[in-house]
């Protein structure tokens, strides 16, 4: 039983990455979901607001700025991922795939050209950090990160809920309708990149403060991992939650069971160096779900209930 | 109303499976006019739609939609004026969008849209009372997603949703073809309510001959990317199919032409 302690112990650090991660989610959700386009540039746009957060903060801006800072550069990147779609007519998938190569190299001139650039919080006044995670007291970084990821949810949700934010639903459930409804698809797919990168590049700032530094990789598969909790998130609680916000909400909360689950199977000895197959494979499950489940006979009682 | 200029069309020019879809045709439709269009496969009723709506740039020729020039006019921006029902019924309608939903996308249609909140009360009100006109019961259901609905449901509200704006022109591209009969006549019948009730514009493509005689003011039959007939006013009224079958063998020249046409 001596695993038990550990993992209950590192239940705050799971929550709080779920946290930040389920921001990441719900911008994935707005591509994949909402607009119906699967956007790569995301593994670029996390390290860039992680960088940009963090040079600025030791430039000694505001960490708040910063983190502004950081949601402007992301949504540069979704406005370059867009605009090589629409404009220029190349996939969505490789216009993100371009994006997120060309970042890498931005991303290391943000940083000045290290891969790695720390930020203690002892000599800066940072948002969130790892090292309060286990505290009780309001040092503790899980509920300001609450506090951030319900405003989130409560914009996208009043704003998918305007003139505008119908018409981005229209544009993403169905293209030729939305046209013939006099809706600019193009300007709508721009303007949905563009809000979901800079979603991701805030939870690369929130994320680079947390854990004290800013990595040019730490956003290597931001994409699947995003795409986890999507579908952790959907399986599970779309069955249970029939409002959209509350949905928003199991996309964040599959964030914190993916990071829940991830330190119990390191609690179990799973090698680090394995955690992107274990999360290729669970994302793989989860995709799987749906499509298999319809392949399926229904069994009788099944169908009386979703009847 | 409506006038095409010596409009043209070639898809995949300058390869072996170049076609010339709309071969330099000129169509002219007065306020009220509610044309038949029919032709055989190929024929160019669907391309003549999709270059009135702007699908695709035209390679010769110019659209004049009302005085106005739209030829060059992106395709979303032209919708402000056109309303469009499609044959697919999955075409027209946003289906993880609730009906009330997709008729309030289609009442902001040439709007700007901005932040303001998707949907009024006062539309929800007014929309209840259009869906009760089409007899199908969706005046209940109005916060039911669209993929919930059947071919010949979607079709009424693409109809309901097509005309909600006043367009200057009504295009139907066989928007009837895909469901049974029973429901095809019943979507028929709308239609026309819609058309007469409104005194819209419209062009309606069709497979079915009995429909285009019924239906409409005018006829105007296409072969090979050209109007090759075009029958009004008194004279359609009298028209048969079996006249309008001779019509076609003569100006069209093609020996499988009646093969090509779906005799109903």
């Amino acid at each position: 039983m001596d695993f038990i302690l550990p993992i209950l112990n590192s239940l705050p650090g799971a929550a709080a990455q779920g946290l930040i991660w389920g921001i990441v989610a719900i911008g994935v959700h707005m591509t994949y979901r909402v607009l119906d386009i699967a956007d790569l540039s995301i593994d670029g746009s996390i390290a860039t607001g992680g960088a940009v957060c963090v040079m600025l903060i030791r430039a000694g801006a505001n960490p708040w700025v910063a983190m502004l800072c950081a949601f402007l550069a992301g949504a540069a990147a979704g406005l370059i991922t867009g605009l090589l779609h629409t404009k220029c007519g190349i996939p969505a998938i490789l216009a993100g795939i371009l994006t997120q190569l060309a970042l890498y190299s931005v991303n290391l001139r943000i940083l000045a050209a290290k891969s790695n650039q720390a930020i203690s919080v002892d000599r800066y006044g940072l948002v969130v950090s790892q090292r309060y995670v286990h505290n009780v007291d309001l040092s503790n970084p899980l509920p300001l990160l609450v506090i951030i990821v319900a405003i989130l949810i409560a914009v996208l949700y009043w704003f998918l809920g305007t003139e505008r934010g119908c018409s981005l639903r229209a544009t993403g459930a169905n293209r030729n309708m939305a046209k013939a409804q006099g809706i600019n698809t193009n300007s709508n797919i721009v303007l949905g990149l563009v809000i979901s990168n800079g979603m991701v590049a805030f939870a690369g700032a929130l994320l680079s403060q947390y854990q004290g530094s800013a990595d040019v990789n730490m956003g290597r598969g931001a994409i699947v991992i995003g795409l986890a909790a999507l579908t952790i998130g959907e399986v599970f609680f779309n069955k249970i939650f029939r409002n959209y916000a509350l949905r928003l909400m199991g996309i964040v909360f599959g964030a914190v069971i993916y990071y829940i689950v991830l330190q119990i199977v390191l609690q179990f000895g799973l090698n680090t160096n394995d955690l992107k197959l274990f999360t290729a494979v669970v994302v793989a499950i989860f995709l799987m779900i749906p499509y298999l489940k319809g392949k399926w006979p229904k069994r009788a009682g099944k169908e009386a209930r979703s009847a | 109303m409506l006038e095409l200029n010596q409009i043209r069309k070639v898809f995949h020019p300058g390869t072996v499976n170049a076609r010339t879809a709309i071969d330099g045709l000129d169509l002219k439709l007065e306020k009220g006019d509610y044309v038949t269009v029919i032709g055989g496969n190929g024929a160019g009723k669907s391309t003549l739609l999709n270059a009135i709506a702007g699908t695709f740039p035209l390679d010769a020729g110019t659209i004049t939609l009302d005085g106005r020039n739209i030829t060059g006019m992106p395709e979303y921006k032209r919708a402000a004026f056109l309303g469009r029902v499609f044959q697919d019924p999955m075409m027209g309608t946003a289906p993880t969008m609730m009906i009330e939903e997709n008729l309030a996308l289609a009442a902001r249609r040439g709007k700007f849209r901005g932040l303001k909140w998707g949907i009024s009360g006062k539309e929800r009100a007014e929309y209840k009372k259009l869906l009760g006109t089409l007899e199908l019961g969706l005046e209940e259901r109005m916060s039911v997603k669209v993929s919930l609905l059947s071919g010949g449901q979607r079709q009424a509200l693409t109809l309901l949703m097509a005309s909600l704006k006043l367009p200057k022109l009504l295009l139907l591209d066989e928007h009837t073809a895909a469901l049974d009969p029973v429901t095809a006549a019943k979507v028929l019948d709308i239609t026309d309510r819609i058309v007469t009730e409104n005194g819209l514009t419209t062009l309606m493509v069709t497979h079915n001959m009995r429909d285009a005689i019924a239906h409409g003011n005018r006829l105007i039959m296409m072969d090979a990317g050209r109007v090759v007939l075009d029958i009004a006013g008194e004279d359609k009224k009298k028209l048969t199919v079996p006249e309008l079958m001779a019509l076609f063998s003569k100006v069209s020249a093609a020996d499988e032409a009646n093969d090509k046409m779906l005799l109903t």
